[in-house]
C-alpha cells in the first residue's frame, strides 16, 4: 500500500527531464510556477507518507517497523551479486523525506522571487528538481549501492548549481572545489562499500543493521593491522561521510560553495546534502556500535574539534554567507559528536534521536538564516558586513524571523534549537566529560556569532546611507517562506520526538535534564549578552579585542591556513612529487620505448627500400638466382 | 633408321631457354624481351612434347598441355603488345629501364 511512495523520488526527476529538454521554449515564470507545483506534489505525497507511516502502518508491537516500500532487482551481475532499487520507510528516512521535500519546497518558492529575471531561470528549476530527485533518492535507498548511486548524483547537482553562474571564474572555481573534495573523500566511502559487502556478501541495509542477524557475526576475526575488517570498512565509509558533510579535514569546499544562488545555499548546503553524512552514520549506526565502537569514539572526537573549530572561523568572518556555512559545518558537527556518544536502543540511544532531531530542527532554522541571508543580500546587493547595517527599518519582516532562527540556533528556549541541542548536550554528558566541555563552549560561541552576524546587518550602523533604498515589499514569494520557516522553528522543537525516531525503533520518553538544561541556556544567554555590547551599536571594543587577541584573530580570520595547507599538500607534495615523477616516466620511458620502436622500424625500412627499384629485370634476376638456388638445394642437398 | 636420343632434344630445348633467359635480363627493347620470352615458353613446350614422346609413348598430355601452352602464349603476346604500343603512345619508347616507376 506504501508503493506510491516510488511517486516522490520519480516526480521530481520527471520534471527535471521536463524543464530539462524544453529548453526556452517556455516563459520563466511558467518554468518556475511548474517546477514548485511539482515539488508541491512531492511535498504533499511525502506528507501522505509520514502520516501513514507514522500513525497507521509503522508500529509493530510498539516497535517502529523498517518498511520495505518497493524493491527490484536493477542490475543482476551475478546470482550473490545485484544491485537493487527500492524505498525504504524508517523513522528516520521518512523524517529525512519530510525535511527535504518541506525545505526544498520553500527554496523553490523563494526563488520565484529572488532568482526573478536571472539569466537561466529555467535551468535553475530544473537543476533544483534533480537535486532533489537525488536528495529523496538517498534516503529512501535500501542497499548501499543505491545511496551511492544517489550520492554521487546529489554531488552532481550541487556542482552545477553552486557553478550557476558560469561565467563567474570563482564560482567556476568553487564548484570545481567542491566537486573533487567530495569526490576525493566518496573513493574511501567506495573502497569502504566494496570492502563491507565482500565481507558480508551483501549490500541491503535490512541485512547490513541486523544487530542480532549472521552478517555481523561473519566477519568477527579477520583483522587487519589491529582492527577488524568492519571497522575499516566503516571508518573508509564515514569518510565518505565527512567528505559531503564538510567534517576536518574535508570542510573546506563548503565556504566556497557559497558562490552558489543563496537559495541553492540554505537548500543543499545548509539542510540538505551536507547532513547526508549524518543521515549515513544513523543509517549504519547498528554496524557502527556492534562492529565498529572504537570507529565510533574516532567519529565523536572528529566531530567535537570540528564543532569548535568551526565556531572559532564564524566569529571573524565578514562575509556573511561564510558565517552561515562554518556555523553550518559546526552544527553538522554537533550532529555527528551526538551519535558518535550514543549508545544503543530505547532511553540509551539518546544520542541517537538528538542527532536526528537536531538535524530535524537544524534544516528548518538554517535554511530560514539562509533565506534570509538572501533577503538581505538581495536588497543590499552584497554579501559583505560592511555594506549592512540598520536594515532593521528596511526589512521588517527579514528581521523578526531572522532574529527567531538567531535565538533558536543560539539554543534559546522555546525555540526548537534549544530542545534539540540540549538532547545532545545531555547525551554527551552522560557519555564524556571532555565532549560535553567542548560543545558547551561551542555553544557560547554559537551564541556569539550569531548575534554579531545579526547586529551587524540588522542593527550597528543604523544611520547608514544606501544607494538604493533597500525593501522588501510586504507579503511575497520571498518572504512567504520566511514567515513558514519561522513559525516551524517555533512548533517544532516540542515535537516528542523520541516517541518517532530511536536507535532500535523502541519509542520512549525524554526528559529534561534541568541541570545541563540551565547551564546551556546560560552559556548562550552569556554569548548574546557579549555580542550585544560588541556588536549593537558601533564602538570600538571589536577592533580593542582584535588587538588584544592578535594571533589568535589572524589564525581564525585566515580559517587556521587549511586551504594553504591543502594547497601545499596538493601542490607542493602530490604534484611535484608524485605526479611529476610520474607523468615523467610516463612521458620518457613508456613513450620513450614506444617512440623507439617506430624509430628503428622507419630506419630499417627507408634502408631496405632501395631494394625495390621498379626496374623488372632487377626482380627478374632475383627471381631467377632465388629459383636456380632452390634448385641446387633440392638436387645437391 | 637410327633414332635420335632423348638428350638431343633436352640440351636443344636447355640452350633455348638459356639463350631466352640472357635476353630477357640482357636485352633493353620491350619486344626483343618478349622474344626472349616465347623462347623459353618454346623451350618448355619442347621437353613437354620429348618426355611424353620417350617415357610415356602410349598417352597424349604431354602433347596437350603443349598444344595449351602455344595458345596461352599467343594470347598473352597480343595482351603484352597492346600493353608494350600503350607504353609507347604515352613515353615515345619502348626502353624497358624507362619504365621503373613502379615503386616505393
Amino acid at each position: 500500500m506504501m508503493s506510491f511512495t516510488v511517486l516522490i523520488v520519480v516526480l521530481p526527476f520527471l520534471m527535471f527531464l521536463f524543464l530539462g529538454l524544453m529548453d526556452s521554449k517556455l516563459k520563466p515564470a511558467v518554468a518556475g510556477l511548474l517546477g514548485t507545483i511539482g515539488l508541491a506534489t512531492v511535498a504533499i505525497l511525502s506528507y501522505i507518507t509520514a502520516y501513514l507511516y507514522f500513525f497507521q502502518v509503522g508500529k509493530v508491537e510498539h516497535v517502529w517497523q523498517p518498511i520495505t516500500a518497493l524493491n527490484f532487482n536493477w542490475l543482476q551481475v551475478t546470482e550473490k551479486l545485484h544491485i537493487d532499487l527500492g524505498v525504504l520507510l524508517d523513522p528516520i528516512s521518512v523524517v529525512m523525506l519530510l525535511v527535504v521535500s518541506t525545505v526544498s519546497l520553500m527554496v523553490h518558492i523563494f526563488s520565484l522571487g529572488y532568482m526573478h529575471g536571472e539569466k537561466g531561470f529555467q535551468r535553475y528549476y530544473a537543476l533544483l528538481s534533480l537535486f532533489s530527485f537525488s536528495m529523496l533518492g538517498l534516503v529512501v535507498a535500501t542497499n548501499i549501492f543505491q545511496m551511492y548511486i544517489f550520492w554521487e548524483l546529489v554531488g552532481v547537482s550541487s556542482y552545477s548549481l553552486i557553478g550557476f553562474y558560469y561565467t563567474k571564474p570563482s564560482a567556476v572555481a568553487a564548484s570545481k572545489k567542491a566537486f573533487i573534495v567530495t569526490r576525493f573523500a566518496d573513493m574511501f566511502f567506495l573502497i569502504g562499500i566494496l570492502v563491507l559487502s565482500y565481507y558480508t556478501g551483501t549490500f541491503s541495509f535490512a541485512e547490513l543493521c541486523n544487530p542480532t542477524g549472521p552478517v555481523l557475526g561473519t566477519t568477527i576475526g579477520d583483522t587487519f593491522m589491529g582492527w577488524s575488517v568492519v571497522s575499516w570498512a566503516m571508518m573508509l565509509i564515514f569518510m565518505g561521510g565527512a567528505g559531503k558533510s564538510a567534517m576536518l579535514p574535508f570542510h573546506i569546499w563548503l565556504p566556497d560553495a557559497m558562490e552558489g544562488p543563496t537559495p541553492v545555499s540554505a537548500l543543499i548546503h545548509a539542510a540538505t546534502m551536507v547532513v547526508a553524512g549524518v543521515f549515513l552514520v544513523a543509517r549504519f549506526f547498528p554496524v557502527y556500535y556492534f562492529g565498529a565502537p572504537e570507529v565510533l569514539t574516532i567519529i565523536s572526537y572528529i566531530g567535537a574539534v570540528t564543532a569548535i573549530f568551526a565556531a572559532i572561523i564564524a566569529c571573524t568572518q565578514t562575509d556573511i554567507k561564510r558565517v552561515l556555512a562554518f556555523s553550518t559545518i559546526s552544527q553538522i558537527a554537533f550532529m555527528i559528536t551526538s551519535l558518535g556518544v550514543s549508545n544503543y536502543g530505547g532511553e540509551h540511544g539518546l544520542g541517537y534521536m538528538a542527532s536526528m532531531f537536531h538535524l530535524f530542527t537544524h534544516a528548518f532554522f538554517k535554511s530560514l538564516l539562509f533565506l534570509g541571508a538572501g533577503a538581505v543580500i538581495h536588497a543590499v546587493h552584497s554579501n559583505e558586513m560592511k555594506d549592512m547595517g540598520g536594515l532593521r527599518k528596511f526589512l521588517p519582516i527579514t528581521n523578526i524571523t531572522f532574529l527567531i532562527a538567531c535565538l533558536s540556533i543560539a539554543g534559546i528556549p522555546p525555540f526548537s534549537g534549544f530542545f534539540s541541542k540540549d538532547e545532545i548536550m545531555v547525551a554527551a554528558f552522560e557519555k564524556d566529560k571532555i565532549i560535553f566541555g567542548i560543545l558547551y563552549f561551542t555553544a557560547g560561541l554559537t551564541a556569539f556569532y550569531m548575534f554579531r552576524l545579526y547586529y551587524r546587518i540588522f542593527w550597528g550602523e543604523s544611520d547608514k546611507h544606501y544607494h538604493h533604498t533597500p525593501h522588501e515589499g510586504g507579503l511575497n514569494s520571498m518572504t512567504i517562506p520566511l514567515i513558514f520557516l519561522a513559525l516551524l522553528t517555533f512548533v517544532i522543537g516540542f515535537i516528542p520526538f523520541g516517541k518517532f525516531v530511536s536507535s532500535n525503533g523502541e519509542p520512549f520518553e525524554t526528559s529534561v535534564n534541568w541541570l545541563v538544561a540551565s547551564l546551556s541556556v546560560g552559556v548562550g544567554v552569556v554569548g548574546i549578552l557579549i555580542a550585544t555590547v560588541m556588536y549593537l551599536k558601533k564602538n570600538s571594543k571589536p577592533e580593542t579585542m582584535e588587538a588584544a587577541l592578535k594571533p589568535l584573530y589572524k589564525a581564525s580570520y585566515h580559517k587556521f591556513w587549511f586551504d594553504e595547507a591543502w594547497l601545499f599538500a596538493t601542490k607542493q607534495i602530490v604534484f611535484a612529487r608524485i605526479s611529476k615523477p610520474i607523468a615523467w616516466f610516463d612521458r620518457h620511458i613508456v613513450d620513450g620505448f614506444m617512440n623507439a620502436l617506430s624509430t628503428a622500424t622507419n630506419w630499417t625500412s627507408r634502408k631496405i627500400k632501395v631494394v625495390q627499384s621498379g626496374e623488372i629485370q632487377d626482380y627478374a634476376l632475383a627471381f631467377f638466382v632465388g629459383a636456380l638456388t632452390i634448385a641446387a638445394m633440392v638436387l645437391f642437398l | 633408321m637410327t633414332t635420335i636420343p632423348l638428350e638431343a632434344y633436352l640440351v636443344i630445348s636447355t640452350l633455348m631457354f638459356f639463350t631466352g633467359v640472357y635476353g630477357f635480363l640482357a636485352r633493353r627493347n620491350m619486344l626483343t624481351i618478349l622474344m626472349s620470352l616465347e623462347l623459353m615458353l618454346n623451350a618448355a613446350d619442347i621437353n613437354f612434347a620429348a618426355f611424353n614422346r620417350y617415357l610415356y609413348p602410349g598417352q597424349q598430355d604431354g602433347m596437350f598441355f603443349t598444344l595449351f601452352a602455344i595458345g596461352i602464349a599467343a594470347a598473352e603476346t597480343a595482351v603484352a603488345i597492346a600493353i608494350i604500343i600503350n607504353i609507347y603512345r604515352n613515353l615515345k619508347n619502348i626502353s624497358v629501364d624507362e619504365v621503373n616507376k613502379m615503386k616505393f
